[in-house]
């Protein structure tokens, strides 16, 4: 039922943008193509992860309908620039305190059915976000249908080229609000004072409620900026490539790559990952064809977990 | 065998019969191709909660061994023309192989690593299976059905009595699990497992031997789909569905004790049935994320729950 959807999503890493059709012999342009496309990829990907770093990483909730909140981002962004000409970015923007509202509630909801009454939490509350992204899924196909959707915006569809290479804008926009989102979100995280209490609330819960702070309103803001970040990533989303409503189960394998290889809650491990996880992709996809696409962050995803569960930059040892 | 164990097969015998008196009686072909798959969610459903209700391991995986039953029996019928018997018994096998790997997961992850890893692994399998032309790749396969055994006189009824007889097997495995020392081990281990470890409940032995049972029921499950459907294509065979659907009926029937998914099955997937015929595909989805929150949420124990307490706020009341 997907592989005709994710087609575009597939596209963007081997077939459609840098080299046109399947399977190539293997040269050192092309491994150059690869990786430079391979890196900007990964800076987007690492994007649409920093939320999932923030609420899986940091706060431990299981949250597998990260990439849901992620598409239905994408498709807020579709609405706005379809029906009132946003320029894509401005809309991610402006949805951006929506979805801090959002995770807000989320959290609130997620905080009272399961942290607070303590037993089974992690099966339960997997079991909720699936429930949830199923929801998100199905509202989208109701509401835009199954077909894909992309936005319209002055930079989208135009090339860079430098001798052979051809560098899509798209990417190359998706490259410098990603590395902007990731530099802004670590300053958060290490400058600022509520920065600072969400990183102590990952470490020791229960010191800071001696100290008097209140932990769950600390995780609640937190799953609020998690949430907030994904209405740029949404933009994001769309800009690089179509999206369609169950694009999500694909980047449940991405998200989760990118955020366990980091290490959990790892912002610049996050950005490492995500670009060891962009080039993995393009290079592969150059060398088998855009048929092997999926197995390969799932793949990845897969291989850590057995290997090194605690990621490059893991907190916990 | 105790008052219980006689009323167990006393009901499974009935069931049987009736199942087989179904196929004899009624001409019109409807019920069987409605009854067949919740027959199979049943058998799904009991065999993830071998893993996830006794063990508490949260399987996503049930769509890779659903699938990889699918292409068992695809890869047999096509190379050897293998009969129905042989195609289950084969995806009984590979499954069981399957759940071993499985269980070799659940020595280096749990909790939602270990569900996570479960998803990963069904796309990594699904990808695999795309990409092998023999068995159609993405397009999918065509299948012929062959002619039908005596006494059916239709190929959907005859499935829908093998898996009827599937169901039986399922619940009577998975009963006796229940009750017998693996039970009261993976329990144990679900409670607590380096607690469980340090008292001598030998947790990866039984941790295994879950994986693989439900493995192999959950694969053999899958095998009559390929000739229900005389079709298969990858991510329809593999689709997340399975996997969150079987997850919804089991937590919804309640995972503490055998008859919680059977009646999460039965009750959910009737509902999926008539949703999807009387209004559309989608919408079924959608009450079944429905569903699948607000079960978790209002009702953490499921039906069994729910009627656990009810008996004991009564036997209370009258104390």
């Amino acid at each position: 039922m997907d592989a005709r959807h994710e087609a575009g999503h597939d596209e963007l890493n081997g077939g459609g943008i840098c080299f046109q059709g399947g399977p190539h012999l293997f040269s050192f342009d092309l491994l150059l193509d690869a990786v430079v496309i391979g890196v900007l990829l990964g800076c987007f990907y690492a994007a649409v992860s920093l939320g999932l770093s923030v609420s899986f990483g940091l706060l431990d909730v299981p949250h597998v309908a990260h990439p849901a909140f992620l598409v239905l981002a994408a498709y807020a962004v579709f609405f706005l620039n379809e029906y009132y000409g946003i320029d894509p970015l401005l809309a991610g923007l402006l949805i951006t305190p929506l979805f801090f509202l959002f995770g807000l509630a989320a959290y609130r909801l997620y905080y009272e059915t399961f942290e607070k009454r303590g037993t089974d939490a992690g099966v339960r509350g997997i079991a909720f976000f699936f429930g949830v992204a199923f929801i998100i899924e199905v509202l989208i196909i109701l509401q835009f249908g199954v077909d894909q959707r992309s936005v319209t915006a002055s930079y989208i569809g135009k090339a860079w080229r430098i001798g052979d290479m051809r560098i899509p804008f798209r990417l190359v926009v998706a490259f410098v609000v990603a590395a902007a989102l990731t530099i802004l979100l670590t300053l958060y995280l290490s400058r600022t004072f509520m920065g600072r209490a969400i990183r102590a609330v990952a470490q020791d819960q229960e010191a800071l409620r001696l100290m008097g702070a209140n932990p769950i309103r600390i995780k609640q803001w937190a799953f609020g900026i998690a949430t907030a970040v994904l209405g740029i990533a949404g933009a994001l989303l769309i800009i690089v490539a179509p999206v369609d409503p169950t694009l999500d189960r694909t980047y449940i394998g991405r998200t989760f790559c990118v955020v366990v290889m980091a290490g959990l809650g790892s912002m610049t491990g996050t950005l490492v990952a995500g670009i060891i996880l962009g080039v993995a992709e393009t290079i592969v996809l150059t060398l088998f064809g855009a048929s092997w696409a999926p197995a390969i962050s799932f793949g990845m995803l897969l291989g850590i977990l057995a290997v090194r569960p605690q990621g490059l930059f893991g907190r916990r040892s | 065998m105790n008052r219980n164990g006689i009323f167990f097969w006393i009901g499974t015998a009935l069931f049987l019969g009736a199942a087989l008196l179904m196929t004899q009686v009624i001409g019109n072909q409807y019920p069987f191709f409605a009854g067949y798959v919740i027959l199979q969610f049943m058998v799904l459903a009991v065999a993830w909660s071998i893993l996830g209700g006794y063990a508490g391991y949260v399987n996503f995986g049930t769509s890779a061994f659903f699938g990889m039953g699918v292409y068992t029996a695809v890869f047999l019928f096509k190379s050897f023309g293998a009969p129905l018997a042989a195609q289950i018994a084969a995806a009984a096998a590979v499954g069981a192989v399957m759940g071993f790997a499985l269980g070799l997961l659940t020595l280096r992850m749990q909790g939602i690593f270990f569900s996570i890893a479960t998803i990963a692994l069904t796309i990594v399998i699904e990808t695999s299976i795309t990409n092998w032309r023999y068995v159609g790749g993405a397009a999918g396969i065509q299948l012929q059905r062959p002619l039908v055994t005596e006494p059916f006189n239709n190929y959907v009824q005859m499935l829908f009595f093998v898996q009827a007889l599937l169901v039986v097997l399922a619940v009577a495995i998975s009963r006796y699990i229940q009750n017998s020392w693996m039970g009261r081990g993976l329990q144990a281990l679900k409670d607590d497992e380096l607690a469980a470890e340090c008292t001598g409940v030998p947790t990866l032995r039984l941790k295994l031997m879950a994986c693989v049972i439900s493995g192999a029921l959950m694969c053999a499950a899958g095998a009559p789909a390929a000739m229900y459907l005389q079709y298969a294509d990858p991510s329809s065979a593999f689709n997340l569905n399975y996997s969150v659907s079987v997850l919804a009926m089991s937590l919804i029937g309640g995972t503490a004790h055998w008859a919680g998914p059977v009646v999460g099955a039965i009750l959910l997937g009737t509902t999926q049935q008539l949703l999807t015929v009387t209004i559309s595909s989608e919408v079924n989805v959608l009450v079944l994320g429905m569903m699948l929150v607000v079960f978790v949420v209002a009702a953490p124990e499921g039906i069994i729950g729910l009627i656990r307490k009810v008996r004991r706020n009564r036997n209370g009341g009258e104390a």
